[in-house]
């Protein structure tokens, strides 16, 4: 797509205040401010604010809806309550990873449930076509059964609000106790601002960093005016603006998996750890009689975490090997700040996928020892109290 | 070193030229300060050892990054005569002194013509305009 890329409503802003501007997914996106390090460690220490309205919004309400999302989806969602969040997988026909998103369960004003589904930004236009195809007029239309849906992702905006101090950050600007909101749950809030004239926002405990934190989905139109308070209400505290590379850095600490390198349609979910979001008893989404063969036999490769001993990083590609032997190919990595070593995540044989296996990467044909370690390589020192 | 009175690679190398008492042009090689505000957060620096010959153009060495990994490029047809060899343990204070104590290899050129192909300082500051 040779297209310019797509403006999120905080561009101007970004490019305002130093962004460093990439085309990423499609999108013109802040690649950092200051430092990626910088802002990896005040997300851990305080609070990163990152902008990811780039990422696809999906709203489904109706009668039919919950049926509808149980045969797309490999986790059951059926069954969710009222502000509850669960992190699901959609597969194609022979068990590959289509996406994976979130799905929440909210009430508007008026009490009526509706669904919201985050996909990632690369993968949105394909999920819209996977729906539609899924979602006939005459499927959506049956009687007592009905379901409307619609990509709300341009209307809104959506911030990721990560660290140890992003509820006494947030708190002010909802109308919700955040210190009775769990993690992945959600809400619809007002948002306490002279802008949002009473306006509405989806905030819920979830992120991608490892870190206790929220995102918070509201109007396009007034996501600057709140960037910019939040900011503000968070200089004391520690609170910077943060950018996508550090996005990266913290979900591959955390262990996390991203789409287009753990994830692909060639990937399944039981190689990629990810067995704990497929239901697969009683449940009937695409891809899940493929998984239920899959599921019977040993996998070939799995997910692995490394740790190299060496400065030299692991990027996607390099070749992983067990003496002379090929056994797998890293998908991220990167230096982690926190640990101060390079990490990775790739695919591995098996056989050699046990943590304290010692190997070796093949990094730009420097030949550097790596060992397995257990995933993730981060783990956040409390859970809050919240989990 | 003034960034005004260097020469520059398109690869973000700058390059300072002198000429020894033998009479041999020694071009001191360094990386330039927007390439080191493009990596951000050092993390790995690979020089190679003195004595090795490089080739304009052709890598001599690697710096790694946080975000990335780069090539370091020669100016030019040589051997390399000397080497910052304590630059990779304090690579946290090389942007506070790109053109001096952050200078990497000294070649000694054997082909002054590879040197032609350099650009001034104006020439460069165009390019990462355009970069930019």
């Amino acid at each position: 797509m040779a297209s310019e890329p797509a403006r999120t409503p905080l561009y101007e802003w970004h490019v305002a205040n130093g962004g460093k501007m990439v085309d990423f997914a499609g999108w013109s996106m802040p690649t950092h401010y200051t430092s990626i390090v910088q802002e990896h460690n005040a997300t851990r220490g305080a609070v990163g604010m990152t902008d990811i309205s780039h990422m696809g919004r999906l709203r489904f309400e109706g009668p039919g809806v919950a049926v509808f999302l149980a045969e797309l989806l490999t986790r059951r969602v059926a069954d969710l309550g009222l502000g509850q969040i669960r992190y699901s997988l959609v597969t194609n026909d022979e068990g590959g990873i289509l996406d994976d998103v979130l799905v929440g369960r909210y009430h508007n004003a008026y009490g009526q449930p509706y669904y919201v589904m985050v996909v990632n930004a690369s993968n949105r236009a394909k999920i819209v076509a996977w729906i539609e195809r899924h979602l006939t007029p005459e499927r959506a239309s049956r009687r007592g059964h009905e379901i409307v849906w619609n990509d709300i992702s341009s209307i809104f905006a959506m911030f990721a609000i990560q660290g140890p101090r992003s509820a006494e950050l947030i708190q002010p600007l909802v109308d919700v106790d955040l210190g009775l909101m769990k993690y992945y749950r959600g809400e619809q809030v007002r948002i306490l601002h002279p802008v949002a004239k009473r306006q509405g926002g989806l905030l819920s405990r979830t992120g991608y960093t490892g870190e206790d934190g929220f995102e918070l989905v509201l109007g396009a139109d007034i996501a600057p005016a709140v960037w910019e308070k939040l900011l503000e209400l968070g200089k004391p505290l520690g609170a910077v603006p943060t950018g996508i590379a550090c996005r990266d850095t913290l979900r591959l600490e955390a262990g996390m998996p991203l789409y287009g390198h753990e994830l692909s349609e060639q990937i399944n979910p039981l190689q990629a750890g990810l067995s704990f979001a497929c239901h697969l008893k009683g449940y009937n989404f695409p891809g899940r009689d493929a998984l239920v063969e899959i599921e019977k036999n040993p996998l070939p490769t799995v997910r692995i975490g490394l740790e190299l001993s060496s400065r030299r990083v692991a990027r996607e590609g390099a070749a992983i090997y067990a003496g002379d032997r090929r056994v797998g190919e890293v998908t991220s990595g990167t230096f982690s700040p926190t640990l101060e070593r390079p990490i990775a995540m790739g695919y591995i044989e098996s056989e050699f996928s046990t943590p304290g296996t010692d190997l070796v990467v093949d990094i730009r044909g420097h030949r550097e020892s790596a060992r397995i370690v257990p995933l993730p390589f981060y783990r956040r020192p409390t859970q809050g109290g919240t989990k | 070193m003034k960034p005004e009175e260097l020469l520059y690679t398109k690869t973000h190398e700058w390059v300072h030229v002198a000429t020894d008492g033998e009479g041999n042009k020694i071009a001191t090689v360094g990386l330039d300060r927007f390439a080191l505000d493009a990596l951000t957060d050092l993390v790995f620096l690979d020089l190679p050892e003195v004595g090795r010959s490089v080739e304009a153009g052709q890598p001599f060495g690697e710096v790694e990054s946080v975000k990335a990994v780069s090539d370091l490029n020669s100016p030019a047809d040589g051997e390399v005569v000397e080497v910052n060899a304590g630059l990779p343990d304090k690579l946290e204070s090389l942007p506070d002194d790109p053109y001096g104590e952050g200078w990497m290899i000294k070649v000694k050129v054997t082909d002054e013509s590879s040197l032609g192909r350099l650009l001034d300082h104006a020439a460069y500051q165009k390019l990462c305009e355009e970069e930019a």
